[in-house]
């Protein structure tokens, strides 16, 4: 009822009007509010979220540029450590053998010399023997002649006759020269 | 033949006398001076235009006013971190689908100065259009006034843009496509100038009867059960209005798509003219 009321209100106030009919108020009204929709948006609205996606899509982009950089670092990097490490190991390998030979060398310098140390001691000891020799046959020498001595008293104390002293002094002496 | 057509006037007037009159829909669908169709809305007058706060205003304003509670909520959302959650991610796809999909490839270079005016649009018919499915609510879209005023704006943004970026004169020289023979320049001036005028009528037009042509129909559907007064045909008629309640759903987005599209491609072809 109330409805119906409405609906002559209206087509009694107002020519109904049709669907073409363009009314000058509603295109003002319009207007207006688009452009302050426009102008509220844009400070509002589309400035903040658009530099926002801006700033995003670009630090996605140095992401992936600085992500792309540090796998070349790292690819570098392992790439000078693994030649860093082929070096050590060549040098480390130079370094025993050289002391592999320094050490064969060594090895024989040393028997070398305890060779000729031995041979001198050897050669030391022999002329020592031979001295101490010398030494015995001296004291010997020495030592027979007293006894020597000893026995002519002796005999010439029990008999001096002239004959028998001159066979014992001859025998003597011969045996002396024998000796 | 003339006692026929006497015939059918008097069996019109008798159907509008017994309170079959279809002027309801039309009622429906245009503007009124009552707000969501019972608040009388008080008449201003100003240097003699009608600037009375119609029903349609008020729907517009409301459609700003969401835009502007969204939009402030999604902008401040990018505050707290670069990749909000919720409706701002929501917002935000709606967002890059209009700058990447609709504005980058139609305008191309330097498309970032007509960006905000293109969203704008987008959001604000779409808004528009949606609110028109809201039971109770009335589609500022489906007025042509509204619709030609929008496409004013739009035609108008064109013409500036070509302007600054080709100068007064380079623009209209540029209108005119180069290697035409010098009898048929006149003829092309006047074509051309006739082009640039009928883009943004097709512009108001279209989205007018897309917007209109849907209600009609579901008011049209709906008003079957009270014209043939009977109950039977209510199934048919309201699983029928759904169909073609969802079928303006998807107008809606269309012609919202379709309109900021068409204006960004006129800006594209203003501001490039060599391609």
């Amino acid at each position: 009822m109330n409805y119906s009321l409405l609906a002559f209100a209206v087509s009694s106030g107002e020519s109904q009007g049709g669907l073409l009919d363009v009314s000058p108020g509603l295109i003002v009204w319009t207007v207006i509010t688009f452009i302050f929709l426009l102008l509220i948006l844009m400070k509002f609205a589309w400035k903040p979220i658009l530099s926002s996606l801006n700033e995003r899509e670009k630090r996605i982009q140095d992401s992936l540029e600085a992500a792309e950089k540090a796998k070349a670092d790292a690819e570098k990097i392992v790439a000078d450590t693994q030649a860093n490490l082929a070096k050590a190991e060549e040098e480390a390998r130079k370094i025993i053998s050289q002391g592999r030979e320094y050490s064969e060398k060594l090895k024989e310098q040393m028997l070398a010399e305890s060779k000729a140390q031995a041979q001198k001691m050897v050669d030391e000891a022999s002329i020592e023997i031979e001295r101490k020799n010398q030494e015995a046959f001296n004291a010997l020498k020495d030592q027979v002649v007293t006894i020597a001595v000893e026995a002519s008293e002796k005999i010439i104390r029990e008999n001096l006759d002239k004959e028998k002293q001159k066979t014992i002094v001859q025998r003597y002496l011969q045996d002396l020269a024998k000796n | 033949m003339i006692s026929d057509t006497t015939q059918v006037i008097d069996s019109l007037a008798a159907t509008q006398s017994g309170g079959e009159d279809t002027s309801w829909i039309l009622h429906h669908i245009l503007d009124s001076k009552y707000i969501l169709g019972v608040i009388p809305s008080p008449e201003i007058y100003l240097f003699g235009i009608d600037l009375t706060i119609t029903n349609h205003v008020v729907f517009m304003w409301i459609a700003a006013a969401i835009l502007f509670i969204v939009f402030r909520k999604v902008a401040n959302s990018y505050k707290k971190s670069l990749t909000p959650k919720g409706v701002s991610n929501f917002m935000e796809v709606l967002i890059l689908f209009v700058r990447d999909e609709i504005v980058k490839p139609t305008i191309g270079h330097g498309y970032e100065k007509f960006l905000p005016y293109l969203l704008t649009v987008f959001f604000f018919i779409l808004t528009c259009n949606f609110l028109g499915l809201i039971p109770g609510g009335a589609t500022a879209t489906s007025n042509i006034s509204v619709t030609a005023s929008l496409a004013v704006i739009s035609f108008i943004v064109t013409q500036a843009g070509g302007i600054m970026k080709n100068g007064f004169f380079g623009y209209f020289k540029g209108l005119i496509p180069s290697g035409v023979p010098g009898w048929l320049l006149p003829i092309m001036g006047i074509v051309e100038f006739l082009g640039l005028l009928t883009k943004p009528f097709a512009l108001a037009v279209r989205l007018f009867a897309n917007l209109t042509a849907g209600h009609i129909v579901i008011y049209a559907l709906l008003g079957l059960i009270f014209i043939l007064k009977t109950y039977y045909v209510a199934p048919v008629s309201i699983a029928f209005a759904l169909f073609i309640y969802m079928l303006e759903i998807l107008v809606s987005l269309i012609q919202a798509y379709i309109f900021t599209m068409l204006s960004s491609l006129f800006i594209g072809m203003a501001v490039h003219q060599d391609h």
